[in-house]
């Protein structure tokens, strides 16, 4: 029942996903194309996460979420979408990085900043929260220990 | 001019709103971000920072985006009163840096005004921003994308390139007009994409227009083409990328060395990467041959970083650790290079006798870089194409070896543990970064404690020391920094050049930082020595030019 409403919800404001989240093609480590502002996850929140391989605070705040990602994602739905904007010199270790780390998160590539810009985010790590309706509900843009607490507070108050 | 632009802005986005047709009510999204940094300078003859005559810097910059439906618009305000020091001091002065149209439906799009892109790695053209290093070569021109069918993706564009700011948008005289197509066979041929093989294919042809020239001895092509490929294949847990480019005679001036002047030998990058990657372990090989690929928009002197077209990646691991990454950063060589890179990572598994309770990674990275193998003929006089050189055959002569390994591992619930170390060679003199101008020989260590004292508070330790016989000879760097979740950060740091052979510059980079961050707001300040390089202090890295002095920093995004 829950589910159904929030599908219901979701149709309803289908037109703010299109507003909040970006029209821009990015690719996942696989080569296939993805449109965020079509990426949905079925009224549930997404988490996505502007991170990079040379940024160590980003990569600590990912493991760190890691280890509980599972039990985010049995007790709220959420999705969480990395986006590393590595560039060219870089780009090629993203796959062999998160692959050694286990990350079950989706993984994007913007290499040239297009989806950074269009996001506003000044420098990494920036992390957003994004509810069932596809708007932005609350972003924080530094990672320090403790940091995915809040976070996990912010997730399980918009998943009631 | 700025009125007129606002005037027309406006009236675009009304036409805009209206011919959508949609429900005005709805009066789309405004977005956008601020960054600002200001540094008080103060003399320091030790460190070598000169007082400007300005005493105070200030770059600004205002973002403002406007969304509804497809359609999106946006400006860049900038202000640089004075440009910080170590910023190109072509940036001056207040106003619009950057400023666009655009719409795009689910296959096709436009832009007008400014805008970035990339096509593959970006060898042979990438429009980008680097905003803390002052690099922002936007084209201000057209842009028209199309998708005919899924998985073929066609985009074409015509600009001027941002050259530099005065009180505005300053392009350069050259005419860049750019072509770029890629295929997803899996998104063509393959709707429920369950094949294991994947292949993207790649072309682009790029060409630029200028007629600047600064030598009455020469005539310069006034229009230069430049064409590449590139592939990208997948199979399992195996993945392949290629890229070739090829570009036409386009000689630029170099006053140093005579045998790179004006010469009119064709340019030629490959850059290949073969990688495998599984839960726990990756192995990852890249080579790249590049020769005489230097491609600007135009033919005369300018800035190094100025008028780039394309975007010569360097096959080397961006450094965070403050003596790895700021003493001796390597770039792509224009003239050329022979570079290959491997990287291996492990996960050793948790719960097992050498991986302790939650497993540890180990991380080893091998780069080198060569001077290419140059036949020099002697044809200057004639077709002056100066040398020959074939592919991937690179001489004796070094240009970088940076071999480096990082363990981390996490003790308890409390303690992190990450060790690393660096051995380099570098030759500063092909590289000229350390003004040193001989081969240097360095070693690096690096220790990193974390210890979360509870939910909210948390400590980080971190020393290095680098031991070389050459150049400024030791160094040690020691931080603490203490962290107070989610709002507050305090650090303490110092670099000491403890080996150095001058006694009077044995000297302490003494630097205290701290920062209040609340949502995306970050307000950090900073004060002391500083060197260049990227730097990173309470979870935010930023790539920052050596100062003396007091630094404010204000970020923020709405």
């Amino acid at each position: 029942m829950k589910k159904l409403l929030f599908l219901f919800y979701f149709s309803l404001f289908n037109f703010v996903i299109y507003s909040q989240l970006p029209n821009i093609n990015l690719k996942d480590v696989n080569g296939n194309n993805k449109n965020l502002s079509k990426l949905s996850n079925n009224g549930n929140p997404i988490i996505i996460s502007f991170w990079a391989t040379w940024c160590k605070p980003c990569k600590a705040e990912l493991n760190t979420i890691a280890e509980e990602y599972d039990d985010w994602v049995d007790e709220t739905g959420v999705k969480l979408i990395a986006i590393s904007i590595d560039d060219a010199r870089s780009s090629s270790r993203v796959e062999p990085y998160i692959n050694v780390q286990g990350w079950d998160y989706m993984v994007l590539l913007d290499p040239n900043g297009d989806c950074k810009r269009a996001m506003n985010v000044n420098n990494v790590p920036h992390t957003f929260l994004i509810n069932g309706s596809g708007k932005i509900v609350w972003d924080h843009n530094n990672y320090s220990i403790g940091d995915e607490d809040e976070l996990y507070e912010e997730l399980v108050k918009i998943s009631k | 001019m700025k009125l007129r632009l606002v005037i027309l802005l406006t009236l675009l986005i009304f036409f805009i709103v209206n011919i959508n047709g949609q429900d005005l009510k709805s009066p789309g999204v405004i977005s956008g971000n601020i960054q600002t940094i200001g540094q008080y300078y103060q003399e320091d003859s030790i460190i070598n920072a000169a007082l400007p005559e300005h005493l105070y810097g200030f770059n600004g910059f205002a973002n403002i985006n406007y969304q509804k439906g497809d359609f999106r618009a946006g400006i860049r305000y900038e202000s640089y009163l004075n440009t910080l020091e170590g910023y190109p001091t072509s940036f001056s002065g207040t106003g619009i840096g950057y400023r666009y149209l655009s719409w795009k439906s689910d296959n096709v799009g436009i832009t007008i005004g400014n805008f970035y892109d990339q096509f593959g790695s970006g060898m042979i053209f990438r429009a980008y921003e680097e905003r803390q290093l002052g690099i922002d070569n936007s084209l201000d021109g057209i842009r028209l994308t199309f998708q005919p069918v899924n998985g073929l993706f066609l985009k074409g564009m015509v600009g001027k390139q941002r050259h530099v700011f005065m009180d505005g948008l300053v392009n350069g005289n050259g005419i860049i007009r750019a072509f770029d197509s890629e295929l997803n066979l899996n998104e063509l041929l393959d709707s429920s994409n369950s094949w294991k093989f994947k292949a993207t294919i790649g072309g682009s042809f790029v060409s630029k227009f200028n007629t600047d020239n600064n030598t009455s001895f020469f005539d310069l092509p006034k229009n230069v083409g430049a064409s590449s490929i590139r592939l990208n294949l997948r199979y399992n847990k195996i993945r392949f990328s290629g890229e070739y480019v090829h570009k036409i005679n386009d000689p630029y001036p170099d006053n140093q060395d005579s045998r790179f002047n004006y010469i009119y030998k064709n340019g030629e990058g490959v850059l290949l990467n073969l990688g495998y990657s599984t839960k726990g372990f990756a192995v990852d090989f890249s080579a790249k041959h590049m020769d005489n690929m230097l491609w600007r928009s135009t033919n005369v002197n300018v800035g190094p970083t100025d008028l780039l077209i394309g975007y010569l990646p360097a096959l080397t691991k961006q450094h965070t650790y403050n003596l790895a990454a700021t003493l001796y950063p390597y770039a792509t060589n224009f003239y050329g290079e022979i570079a290959y890179q491997l990287d291996v990572l492990y996960k050793i598994p948790k719960k097992s006798f050498l991986g302790g309770k939650y497993g540890t990674s180990i991380a080893l990275n091998f780069a080198t870089a060569h001077v290419p193998e140059r036949n020099f003929i002697e044809d200057m006089e004639t077709t002056r194409t100066s040398y020959t050189s074939s592919v991937f055959s690179r001489s004796d002569s070094i240009l970088l070896q940076d071999f480096n390994v990082e363990i981390k591992r996490k003790i308890n619930k409390k303690l992190n543990i990450s060790l690393n170390y660096f051995n380099f060679i570098f030759n500063d003199d092909a590289v000229k970064v350390a003004n040193y101008y001989k081969m240097i020989y360095a070693q690096i260590a690096v220790m990193d404690l974390t210890y979360k004292i509870n939910r909210h508070h948390s400590l980080r330790f971190e020393t290095q020391a680098m031991w070389t016989n050459e150049d400024k000879g030791d160094w040690l760097f020691g931080q603490i920094e203490y962290t107070f979740s989610p709002h507050w950060y305090i650090a303490i740091l110092d670099q000491y050049n403890s080996g150095n052979e001058d006694l009077k510059k044995r000297v302490h980079y003494g630097l205290i930082s701290a920062g209040y961050i609340n949502g995306s707001h970050r307000f950090s300040f900073q004060y002391g020595k500083q060197r260049a390089g990227v730097f990173c202090v309470g979870g935010v890295c930023r790539a920052v030019p050596a100062s003396n002095g007091l630094t404010f920093s204000f970020t923020s995004s709405f």
